[in-house]
């Protein structure tokens, strides 16, 4: 059965088994692969996007329960605090491999919406459901508080 | 390959790793010249000159007779430039990386190297991701070498190219080439101050010989403009946006999804297999039974059942769906609990002699004071964020794979072996990797696509789930060790006696191998680089049951945990300061040969003359991360500072760690102070940041790494039981000081982490007084240290 998602902004119709997470919609159905698979168990945060801003794990959240959502990926996150998000990312080169960090930015970027001048303890709130194995985590501490400052 | 060539595995026919020949000499590309043009006006107009420049027609210019590249041998492999550069007419300069890049950098790294003696301009750059082939030579990218075996010919492919594009400005100009200079991918006339743009050279400079290696001059280090600069991440920005393609992101036209269900042991075999259940999933289209694996695990896959569907998902589900029977193999019986005590028991009985000075039996018998202490590791698992996948699509009798490798010729070479076609009939393009830390040179789970692909008859892509790769990995080794030490009754060590036990990484390589080999008692135990005058190095044998692998750092990890935290333990014993003991144990600034002490010491395939062990080297970054993390200040109660510094990948860490233990056990690290010297390094931004990363993976094993198994199986499945550090436990303070050095370029991806461990370990003995001598010190399924009492406020 056809569910029409929007994503980015855009309508998008995808026929794909019912209950199938929207993790794999976007990245086996819609070859958006910039939303990552890391544990399928809502433990790593590889696969978070935002749902109707709300940062949300698309690796158990089923496709056709958001027929109604706003669905932003890495691939169209936007606006003030995305932008200073990426730019104190670039400027300090956070990313090692770089696989985590889709889910690094939705994350730290709805961080900031909500919070624009967050405490240690705030991102280590915010951030800790996703996993780094290059262990980032100090780079986006930092980044994060620079990105802060140019809000 | 880097582990036989340090005595890990077995070493392969030569032969099928010869070089061959590159045939042309600069890959050009014809591109539109309009834009570069234009490019060239505004800088031109910037610098203030009113000239156009003119194209030149290289193909109507007459050259010199150009004879074959002399360059296809030197120190490190080939160095022709045309293998590493190709630059565009419109200025796009394409620099072949031909390593695997894994967040290392090593795409800005080889670009640093190659722009930097090119005199390119930095904006110009782009990477080309090499295919797997042996006219690269090594590009296994493990042993953390990819800068150390390349520095130097890469250097030379640079200097090579500028000198070529010198040579061609020359030939245009009629002047020699000393009357002309090279900057910023221009070539300059020293006349009249002319200037002729790279891109408009190209076709020409194509066309000249190669220099030989005698007659290129490289720059000198104070006139690097890349090289040991912070030059910003090639691979950052694409990845704030989600770009950039890692093995698991391929897509193919017309693949369909595969995941796999593997025996839950090693050798253990597939019996009866119902798949009704799993044909009825919505999205499934068929199963595939794989072959049985067969001793030595090699690089072959597990065996077990492909579930095919439209996407991973239905794949997955039908793999939920599947009845199997799964029958016992050689392996059935392996309990890591039990196999703990015979490796324990193992460590008590005399072992095999790996390096021996003096007469540690005797002057064990006679001294003041002796102490002992037992050190056991588990097995562990890479789990890189990114799990293992490939895609492989076959025409006809040819095969082309994409995957997330670290070593793409060892999986051509494999996809050869195991499916028995020639290698000329098999691509293989290494993507990005998102991390690997060693799991990704191992290229089982390509040679699964390529097997289900063939079966299918479309192009299929294998997922391994993060199950899959907690359960099916190939672990580091799981290790006991037990160390003796003598004391003088001043406390000064005089005698000194470590056994290594541990089932080796041979062992997945040659069935029933049992004994530790050179290269991973080379790593912490053999190379031990204390002033004792007694001093003898052990291991004894055991057997691998699950597939035994490397991981950051390989045999390290265990051998600098006990090393160090020993040297902690006998200060204690002593009576004095971990810093000031262990900086004693160092002794005076020296040279240290392992080979005239009966050890057969490879030191990682580097020679004693370029790299030696030096100990005054040692002994700096033990004092440096001491200084900066102000050892010996006044702490509060419950926080300790603990110390340890280990020499690996030709490289010497110190690493100084501040811990706070709360009443009830709960564990938070304030700070880390780290001092590198790694020789020259290319990018000291990205250097820090390996330093960071490979210390809080080490601390990440050591606070809750633990792969165990029962009856043949890993216990473990995902990461609540798999436990990794997260940001909250990270550190607020970490500091890092890369020493600055003119020595040759020495590892940075795996230095940072055997040290972290034990400076743990230490910092809570000296916060609580209570030593721990097994890893992982908190493990999944608590939140805090096991300590009955804080000893010492």
């Amino acid at each position: 059965m056809a569910t029409t998602l929007n994503i980015n902004g855009k309508n998008e119709s995808v026929e794909a088994a019912a209950g199938t997470p929207l993790l794999w919609v976007l990245r086996d159905h819609l070859k958006m692969t910039g939303t990552k698979f890391g544990c399928g168990i809502a433990q790593c945060g590889a696969c978070t996007v935002h749902v109707d801003g709300t940062p949300t794990r698309a690796c158990i959240t089923p496709h056709d329960s958001l027929d109604k959502a706003k669905i932003t990926t890495i691939e169209g996150l936007a606006g003030s605090a995305a932008d200073a998000i990426r730019d104190t990312w670039v400027e300090n080169d956070v990313p090692q491999c770089g696989y985590c960090q889709s889910g690094q930015i939705l994350a730290a970027t709805a961080l900031l919406s909500d919070n624009p001048a967050p405490t240690d303890a705030d991102i280590d709130e915010a951030m800790s459901g996703n996993i780094c194995r290059c262990a980032t985590y100090m780079s986006i501490r930092r980044a994060i508080k620079q990105a802060a400052g140019k809000l | 390959m880097f582990l036989e060539e340090i005595g890990i595995i077995p070493s392969r026919d030569k032969n099928s790793v010869r070089a061959e020949k590159p045939t042309s000499i600069v890959n050009l590309t014809r591109r539109g010249f309009v834009a570069g043009t234009g490019l060239f006006v505004v800088a031109v107009t910037l610098a203030g000159c009113s000239n156009t420049e003119p194209t030149i027609d290289a193909e109507n210019m007459k050259t010199p007779k150009a004879g074959p590249s002399p360059l296809t041998d030197v120190e490190g492999g080939d160095a022709t430039p045309a293998l590493w550069i190709a630059i565009e007419k419109d200025g796009t300069t394409k620099i072949t990386c031909h390593r695997s890049e894994m967040g290392q950098q090593v795409w800005t790294a080889m670009a640093q190297i190659i722009a930097d003696e090119l005199e390119a301009d930095w904006d110009t750059v782009e990477i080309v991701q090499a295919e797997g082939d042996e006219r690269y030579g090594d590009q296994n990218t493990d042993g953390s070498r990819s800068v150390r075996y390349n520095f130097h010919r890469l250097r030379l492919a640079g200097a090579a190219m500028r000198q070529m594009l010198v040579a061609a400005a020359a030939l245009y100009w009629k002047l020699e080439p000393s009357q002309c200079s090279a900057e910023m991918g221009k070539v300059s006339n020293s006349e009249n101050g002319d200037t002729l743009s790279y891109g408009n050279l190209a076709e020409l400079a194509a066309k000249l010989q190669v220099p030989a290696e005698a007659d290129i001059v490289m720059k000198q280090p104070k006139d690097w403009r890349f090289i040991n600069k912070e030059i910003p991440s090639l691979t950052v920005p694409l990845i704030t946006k989600g770009e950039g393609t890692f093995g698991i992101d391929v897509d193919v036209p017309d693949m369909v999804y595969a995941v796999i269900a593997r025996p839950p042991q090693v050798f253990g075999r597939t019996g009866t297999v119902t798949d009704a259940k799993t044909l009825a999933v919505p999205g499934v289209m068929r199963t595939v039974k794989l072959p049985d694996a067969k001793p030595p695990a090699l690089f072959q896959p597990l065996g077990g059942v492909a579930v095919v569907g439209v996407d991973t998902w239905a794949a997955i589900q039908g793999r939920n769906a599947l009845e199997i029977e799964w029958l016992d193999g050689p392996n059935a019986g392996y309990d890591s609990d039990n196999f703990r005590k015979a490796m324990e028991a193992k460590a008590k009985q005399p072992g095999t002699v790996r390096r021996s000075r003096g007469n540690v039996g005797k002057a064990l018998a006679a001294p003041d004071k002796n102490i002992t202490a037992e050190y056991y590791t588990p097995h562990l698992s890479q789990s890189p964020m990114e799990p293992p996948a490939a895609t492989a699509r076959w025409t006809g009798d040819k095969l082309e794979c994409w995957a997330c490798v670290q070593d793409p010729q060892a999986t051509r070479q494999t996809l050869s072996d195991l499916l028995h076609i020639d290698k000329e009939n098999i691509t293989v393009h290494a993507t990005w990797l998102g991390g690997a830390f060693g799991r990704k040179s191992k290229p089982d789970f390509v040679v699964e696509a390529a097997l289900v692909a063939r079966e299918v008859g479309k192009p299929v892509k294998v997922t391994w789930t993060r199950e899959d790769e907690v359960r099916h990995g190939f672990y580091h080794s799981t290790s006991a060790q037990r160390l003796e030490a003598g004391l003088d009754s001043e406390g000064k060590c005089t005698a000194y006696r470590h056994r290594s036990v541990f089932p080796p990484i041979g062992s997945t390589f040659t069935a029933g191998m049992d004994a530790p080999s050179d290269g991973e008692m080379g790593m912490g135990a053999s190379d031990v680089p204390f002033a004792i005058p007694n001093l003898q190095v052990e291991s004894g044998n055991a057997k691998g049951h699950l597939r035994i692998g490397w991981l950051r750092s390989v045999a390290n990890i265990y051998h600098a945990f006990a090393v160090q935290s020993f040297a902690a333990e006998m200060a204690q014993a002593a009576g004095r300061d971990q810093k000031d003991y262990l900086l004693e144990l160092i002794g005076e600034p020296r040279l240290i040969d392992p080979n005239a002490e009966q050890a057969s010491y490879r030191n990682y395939g580097g020679s004693a003359e370029d790299y030696p062990i030096d100990t005054g080297r040692l002994a700096n970054v033990a004092r440096r991360a001491a200084k900066m993390a102000e050892w010996g200040r006044k702490l509060p109660d419950g926080h300790g500072l603990g110390i340890a510094v280990h020499r690996s990948f030709l490289t010497y860490v110190a690493t100084v760690i501040e811990v706070k233990v709360a009443a009830d056990g709960t564990l938070t690290i304030p700070g880390i102070w780290l001092a590198a010297d790694a020789g020259t390094v290319i990018n000291p931004r990205h250097t820090r940041a390996q330093m960071e990363g490979g210390t809080i993976f080490g601390l990440s094993n050591a606070l809750y790494g633990e792969i165990s198994a029962k009856n043949g199986a890993v216990v473990q499945d995902n990461f609540p039981s798999w436990r990794v550090m997260r940001m909250g436990e990270a550190p607020k303070i970490f500091e890092v000081e890369i020493i600055a050095s003119n020595s040759p370029p020495a590892g940075v991806g795996e230095p940072p982490t055997p040290p972290a461990a034990p400076a743990l370990a230490n910092a809570i003995f000296n916060a609580t007084g209570q030593r721990f001598r097994s890893l992982p010190l908190i493990g999944a399924n608590r939140d805090t240290l096991d300590i009955p009492a804080i000893a010492k406020s």
